[in-house]
């Protein structure tokens, strides 16, 4: 006991303890939060055509409403001090088994809060905006259920107070995430992306379940609170196995690699499925799940280690497929891809990274939700093409689209003063005080990033008009322009998270406060090294592809790097070489060893059957009756058999 | 043995269907009217009635209820004695529940044969019978001949109705059932005769469990065996698992649903009721052996599966993955383990049902059972296309349906016996989602195939049958705890006879101190 109270000691000054306290007042709406969305998405699913007419402005108003109720919560949250900023609310018991008791409950702390805000809000714009991308779609109605679904599940995700529960609306985003991404169902190559997507995801299962189930035989509870009051006593081993594990699903769900593959594919979906989930909100839930279980990462360095390689792997490899891509959308998946890298470097870094994790998550879902919207307008005026070589010069044609990027545009490449460079800018940073490697990294992808967005924005907006001539580019309708309005100045502004250093305070009470370390160079070195990485490739966009002529049809003669870079670092030929090829023989042949094997050996192949078919035509002859008599026959013998063993 | 109540419930809940299957006999062969099929529907709701009144009195920590017992046949110690535990229980409601939706489903499958309509509904209601009688049986004697009995109906309902192969499929069937009740025959026998060196012989589970524990050692371990072998075929394991494929292929779909969803339940009922509760020390003893071909079970199943191009053939195939799911959780011998054991088999009788109930629908709509002749199904047909899915969501446990609560406890079942059972069983969730989804997505989306794009989406009475199943998968996923309540006494007492014991958290305080923040609200 001695020993454990010097472990808690020691824990409270690395990581806060969870330590809620029973949801009042306000609090007890918290369940509505994810009700809402839910019931909405049940009455779509399950109402059928009956709800068509007005299934898109049921599908939004309950979004909002989930908003309204996040932002009441979140300002009663705001009221309380600091360490009572922590409530839980038990809804009912999910399972209880000897022991294994998993409660439906939900946990509203800092963290949680801001997601629900991020969910909530950015989805309810583009929930807004999905009435126009959709109006001439005959299943819209059944897309808004879907999205209803996603939000229900993705709250679910965040708010949950237990592991398990987090396992519910882990499932549930990736089931929404499968059916949005295959909503366009004739098409075989969304039906694919989508079961990509799920089998993807459920290989980071494997991490996800074996994780939980070492909880619990660990700690003998998947609860949140209780865990993060005694992490400290596992052993080492245990604690790594932990963040490995929990890394893993992190690693299916957010696509990192070696798990990324999916997300390229997954663009398949409508446009603002890809704005919603596969940018701003369930692709950094690997994210939130590494932040959520810091307890047990401050203690497991191997795992952060792994963490933080993970998140400079994918940042580089995510933004070398957006350099050489012409698909709009394949663009920024791959940019999502590198910032959500990003975020996980960060939160690798631990407790000098978690906040600016979770802040460059926030802006990230700003201003990438706000350019994949952005790309949908353009496909919307441009007929759903989505290549670039086919763009140019849009920014007259579409003036309001082509603003609201820009903002976007300057946020994601850090210019100064807008969302991303605050964000950025801190993680780079960060990682230069921890680990010299991982700065580089981080730097080196700052640059990538603004030459991608540079050429991206070359490609479609600026630039010399290459559309065909039955092409007739038109501005989007308002519910599709205001939600870009809204997030271009969300992109613009998110920094003021940072004034004050109101959101590393604010997260403090859960992802605990260190001491910025000595920097070798003072801050603002770093942030002119930045700027001038940014500066150079914007400059090198500008050479490379502004200055030249940018043919209708993609080059084939292109360097080995470029090549690399458009088949995906051919990180889909390499799981098909070392998994799916192998995969399908050894399912095959499986099969028919089945079939030859196992099957012939009973069957006597060929010999035996064709008895068995004689035996049968006997048997069938005077059916019933043969039948009846060979059962009263065993029945004798069965008799006969016992009398015999009685009188012995 | 004292009886708890006055009235003989699961005496009457084994009489009501055997007697409407002697009306269905009775009636003209060309009623009209759809009547066979409204009197089939009739009995097994009130069949189904009868054991929700007694669902409902059942004393969750009473042990085993509604006990009847009459000496049968004095000689051998054999008596008519039914009883039920919370598992007992489980699958007599799982039987009353899934009869009547298959009877539903079928409306029409019991038209073409050579035999009557009246016939086909007859056997589904004795099939019932047995059923309850097997899983309700106290004496082994009466198990026995009820386990033997259920192969009848069974064989019928495939050689009677079902397709171009399938007096292949009945007799293939039959010689392995046999085969296996043959195995069982001489234990049963082993059991007589060690009843018999006790002092008198009894086929009474309650005093033979007594006996068996003053036993020598290898003899429980032979009697075990036989057991176990047949309880293996049944269920049914790699490698004597390749009956029921072909069973699948053949087999109306309705009947597949009594077989695997329901008979095949026997095999891993019977693991628990005799194998553990009658040889202790040999099911023990046999653990590892029998924990390594559950996993194998789990992952060969599902790897087969991937490759099949005949639907009920997949579904057969996961089967084979799901019974390994269920025996491995059986033998790792914890509360978590058994009960999801016993939930899952509840759990993929409805999964199951619904899988080969709703792709019935499918395969008799194009008139092909192969993934390979259909595509774009989702657009034509789109209600059959969402319960397909819903079907298959639930059959790869997706969290938030009733199978995934099963599948986890079994899972962490394994985690807590050795961690590497658990390592090697959850590549299952893997395969699954394979098995499922590309045979979802080859059928269902893609371009509309000129050969289904006349296809008619499901009517009313066909979403009616598979409603309720529906609505039970996801209530029992948010909210299994009455489930559990009934069945976790039952596991309990099982594994107190076993002498096993729970590995406690290597931590013991987090859970404790979990305590006062749970349920802070209500």
């Amino acid at each position: 006991m001695v020993s454990r109270t010097a472990a808690h000691v020691l824990l409270q000054e690395s990581v806060p303890v969870v330590e809620p306290a029973a949801a009042d007042g306000v609090f007890t709406l918290l369940w509505l939060i994810i009700a809402l969305p839910a019931l909405g998405s049940a009455i779509l699913l399950v109402g059928g055509r009956r709800t068509d007419p007005w299934g898109h402005l049921l599908g939004c108003a309950t979004v909002a409403a989930s908003f309204l109720v996040s932002l009441v919560a979140f300002v009663a949250l705001l009221g309380r001090d600091a360490e009572d900023r922590s409530v839980q609310q038990h809804l009912f018991t999910w399972i209880d088994v000897f022991g294994f008791q998993v409660d439906a409950g939900l946990l509203l702390d800092p963290l949680s809060a801001l997601f629900l805000l991020l969910v909530t809000g950015v989805g309810g714009l583009i929930h807004v905006y999905s009435i126009g991308y959709m109006a001439t779609d005959p299943r819209r109605r059944r897309f808004f259920g879907y999205l209803n679904l996603f939000v229900a599940a993705m709250l679910v995700l965040v708010l949950a107070d237990s592991y398990l529960g987090i396992f519910l609306g882990w499932e549930g985003v990736g089931l929404a995430s499968y059916l949005l991404i295959g909503f366009f169902q004739h098409k075989p190559s969304a039906a694919v992306a989508a079961k990509k997507a799920f089998v993807v995801n459920r290989v980071g299962d494997i991490g996800m379940a074996l994780g939980v189930m070492l909880l619990f035989a660990t700690f003998g509870t998947t609860a949140i609170p209780a865990i993060s009051r005694v992490s400290a006593e596992a052993s080492d081993g245990v604690l790594t196995a932990l963040g490995l594990l929990l890394l893993l699903a992190a690693c299916g769900k957010s696509a990192q690699f070696p798990l990324q593959s999916w997300l390229l594919d997954a663009m398949e979906g409508p446009t603002p499925v890809s704005a919603l989930i596969h940018a701003a909100t369930m692709v950094t839930a690997g994210v939130y799940l590494i932040i959520r279980s810091n307890f047990i990462y401050e203690n497991a360095p191997v795992a952060q280690t792994a963490v933080v390689v993970v998140g400079a792997v994918t940042l580089l490899w995510g933004a070398a497929i957006g350099c050489a891509k012409d698909d709009i959308k394949k663009v920024l998946a791959g940019s999502t891809m590198s910032q959500i890298g990003y975020m996980m470097l960060a939160a690798g870094l631990g407790v000098a990274g978690y906040a600016f994790a979770i802040f460059h998550l926030l802006t990230h879902g700003f201003f990438k939700a706000n350019m994949f919207l952005g790309a949908g307008s353009v496909m919307h005026a441009m007929d759903d093409d989505v290549d670039m070589r086919h763009y140019g010069a849009l920014r007259k044609a579409l003036p309001v689209t082509f603003l609201t990027f820009a903002m976007g545009y300057l946020a994601i490449i850090g210019f100064p003063g807008f969302s991303g460079f605050w964000s950025k800018d801190k993680i780079i940073e960060t990682a230069f005080d921890q680990n010299l490697y991982a700065g580089l990294a981080a730097l080196l992808g700052a640059g990538i990033t603004a030459f991608y967005m540079t050429r991206l924005m070359i490609l479609t907006f600026l630039s010399e008009k290459r559309w065909a001539a039955e092409v007739h580019p038109h501005e989007s309708p308002a519910t599709m322009t205001v939600p870009l309005v809204v997030l271009a100045a969300l992109s613009v502004l998110g920094g003021v998270l940072l004034l004050g250093d109101w959101i590393t305070e604010w997260l403090t009470p859960v992802v605990g406060s260190e001491e910025h370390g000595e920097l070798p160079l003072p801050a603002i070195v770093y942030t002119l090294i930045v700027v001038a990485v940014v500066v150079v490739g914007v400059a090198a966009a500008v050479l490379l592809v502004a200055r030249r002529d940018i043919p209708r049809e993609q080059p084939q003669q292109v360097s080995l790097a470029t090549r690399f870079a458009r088949n995906d670092l051919y990180g889909d030929r390499l799981n098909e070489a070392l998994l799916m090829r192998p995969g399908d023989s050894v399912v095959r042949s499986m099969a028919d060893f089945d079939d030859r094997f196992v099957d012939g050996a009973v069957d006597g192949s060929g010999i035996a059957a064709a008895g068995m078919s004689n035996t049968f035509r006997r048997v069938q002859t005077g059916y019933v009756r043969s039948y009846a008599l060979s059962l009263f026959a065993g029945a004798l013998l069965v008799v006969a058999a016992l009398l015999a063993v009685n009188l012995a | 043995m004292t009886t708890v109540n006055d009235f003989p419930f699961l005496t009457a809940a084994i009489l009501l269907p055997l007697l409407g299957a002697a009306v269905l006999m009775g009636l003209p062969r060309r009623s009209g009217r759809d009547l066979p099929q409204v009197v089939a529907l009739g009995v097994s709701l009130v069949t189904l009635a009868l054991t929700a009144v007694m669902a409902v009195r059942f004393d969750p920590g009473g042990g085993f209820q509604f006990n009847e017992q009459h000496t049968w046949i004095a000689a051998f110690g054999a008596h008519y004695a039914v009883g039920v535990d919370g598992i007992g229980l489980t699958l007599v409601m799982l039987t009353t529940i899934l009869t009547p939706a298959v009877i539903g489903a079928s409306w029409r499958d019991g038209d073409p044969g050579r035999w009557s309509t009246n016939s086909f509904f007859a056997w589904v209601l004795v099939l019932e019978a047995l059923a309850i009688g097997v899983f309700a049986a106290t004496d082994v004697f009466l198990f026995y001949v009820l386990f033997e009995a259920t192969l009848l109906p069974i064989y019928f309902l495939i050689g009677g109705f079902g397709g171009a192969r399938r007096s292949y499929a009945a007799i293939k069937f039959l010689l392995y059932s046999l085969l296996g009740g043959l195995v069982m025959l001489a234990s049963v026998i082993g059991l007589y005769v060690e009843s018999s060196r006790a002092g008198a012989p009894t086929y009474l589970l309650s005093e033979l469990s007594e006996i068996m524990a003053d036993v020598d050692t290898a003899t429980g371990r032979w009697l075990f065996v036989g057991f176990f072998i047949a309880f293996a075929i049944k269920a049914p394991m790699v490698p004597v698992h390749t009956w029921l494929p072909d069973v699948a292929d053949e087999a109306t779909p309705g009947t597949s649903v009594l077989l695997v969803s329901i008979l095949d339940k026997i095999g891993t009922f019977g693991m628990i009721r005799f194998c553990l509760g009658l040889f202790p020390e040999a099911s023990t003893w046999a653990t590892p052996v029998v924990l390594v071909l559950a996993v194998v079970s789990v992952l060969y199943g599902g790897l087969v599966a991937i490759a099949q191009d005949s639907i009920p053939r997949l579904i057969a195939y996961t089967s084979v993955s799901h019974f390994g799911f269920i025996v491995l959780g059986i033998f790792v011998l914890n509360s978590q383990g058994q009960t999801g054991s016993t939930l899952y088999m509840f759990n993929h009788g409805l999964s199951t049902g619904l899988l080969f109930l709703v792709s019935g629908f499918l395969i008799a709509r194009r008139g092909s059972r192969y993934i390979s002749d259909f595509g774009g199904v989702q657009k034509v047909a789109p209600v059959l296309a969402g319960i397909l899915l819903v079907a298959g969501l639930s059959s790869l446990s997706l969290p938030g349906l009733s199978p995934f609560v099963s599948e986890f406890l079994v899972m962490l079942g394994a985690f807590l016996h050795h961690y590497l059972y658990a390592v090697f069983a959850v590549f299952g969730i893997v395969l699954s989602a394979l098995y499922i989804l590309l045979m979802y997505q080859r059928t269902m989306t893609g371009p509309v195939r000129p050969e289904v794009e006349g296809m008619r989406d499901l009517g009313f009475r066909e979403v009616a049958s598979l409603a309720p199943l529906l609505a039970l998968v996801v209530a029992l996923g948010f909210f299994p705890g009455p489930l559990l309540d009934v069945i976790e006494p039952a596991v309990a007492s099982t594994l107190e006879h076993v002498g096993a014991e729970d590995p406690g958290p290597t931590i013991e305080d987090a859970a404790a101190d979990a305590e006062p923040t749970e349920g802070g609200d209500e």
